[in-house]
């Protein structure tokens, strides 16, 4: 199991309800790496903060979606579907942990 | 783990199970088995070509090569009034799943349990007390589900008999709204005390699950971890009617 930093709190976005999370890039990020990859663990390159992929404040549009750190709103994914790819920008993340099988 | 692509599915049934929510029955001969709590997500392609997709949640623990999703219409939406009213019994989709790892319960798990509803969130949140009745796990389970009115509550006659049957399942109906007559809690919504209250009730060692819009995810979360409980047995979804 992963774990989320104790005593979390979720900052306020507005109630925008386009706002997701990341468990909404479940089934882009799948056909990228060919693993569930929204339980991974990601750091963020701005505040170091250690948190799961679904766990990303998420803003989807029709052009694909930027995720942001649920710490401090930093960008830290972004995925594009262009045509028959999917553009994936890692910039934001100091790190990737993907569990392995068994 | 094998690549999760398109499959071909089928419609076989359509229930309605309030006004604007209808459960679609999907036979998918490819179907690869799920948890409680993972999702799929449909692609409809039109004649000239067009094609857009949306997740859905499953509604149902692993039943092999059908699948079960329940589909809140968003009315000026592009793809469920479409699925909810349209497509006829034996009319073909492609589905890619499951989808999703992270906000999912294990049937073994002997945990108790915390599950949380906000509207149409009750429906990755119905399989996992559906999987708790078939696999006869006893884990202690309390599923508060906020809606606005009696006539918002999807599943209802099916949750009313879980609670009534299954040892070990508590339900809350939480009405924003309107209450049903005789109703002891006052229209409103959960607040902090209810939310602590019934974490406490449950025990140390919960896990918890939030499902419903932003607004009430971020709420709830927000108030549980302000009460005391351990954000990191806490794990959200949040859905948003940009779907459609």
């Amino acid at each position: 199991m992963g774990a989320t930093q104790e005593g979390r709190k979720s900052p306020t976005y507005g109630a925008d309800d386009r706002v997701l999370d990341g468990n909404v890039l479940a089934g882009s990020l799948g056909e990228v790496f060919g693993v569930e990859i929204t339980s991974a663990h990601v750091a963020c390159a701005g505040c170091g903060r250690r948190q799961a992929v679904a766990e990303l404040v998420v803003y989807a549009s029709a052009m694909g979606s930027v995720a942001r750190c649920r710490g401090c709103g930093h960008v830290m994914l972004r995925v594009a579907q262009v045509r028959s790819e999917v553009v994936l920008d890692l910039q934001g993340c100091s790190s990737l942990r993907v569990a392995g099988e068994g | 783990m094998a690549r999760v692509t398109w499959q071909p599915a089928y419609l076989v049934s359509r229930k309605e199970e309030t006004a604007d929510a209808v459960t679609l029955v999907l036979g998918v001969p490819g179907w690869p088995g799920h948890l409680p709590g993972q999702h799929a997500d449909v692609r409809l392609t039109a004649d000239d070509g067009y094609s857009t997709q949306r997740s859905y949640s499953l509604a149902t623990p692993d039943h092999g090569a059908e699948v079960a999703l329940t589909v809140q219409v968003v009315e000026d939406g592009e793809v469920s009034p479409f699925l909810a009213r349209e497509l006829a019994i034996g009319d073909p989709v492609e589905l890619r799943g499951p989808v999703g790892g992270w906000f999912v319960w294990h049937p073994r798990s002997t945990r108790p349990v915390l599950l949380v509803a906000g509207g149409s969130g009750v429906v990755p949140l119905m399989a996992m007390v559906r999987a708790r009745h078939e696999s006869g796990g006893g884990a202690p389970m309390l599923l508060a589900y906020s809606v606005r009115t009696p006539d918002d509550v999807i599943y209802a006659d099916e949750l009313a008999r879980r609670a009534e049957l299954d040892d070990g399942l508590t339900l809350v109906l939480v009405h924003t709204r309107r209450a049903p007559n005789g109703s002891v809690r006052p229209v409103g919504r959960v607040n902090r005390s209810e939310l602590v209250g019934w974490a406490s009730e449950l025990g140390p060692n919960l896990d918890v699950f939030v499902c419903g819009p932003t607004g009430f995810v971020d709420a709830v979360s927000d108030a549980l971890v302000d009460g005391g409980v351990d954000g990191r047995s806490i794990r959200t979804e949040r859905f948003g009617p940009s779907g459609g």
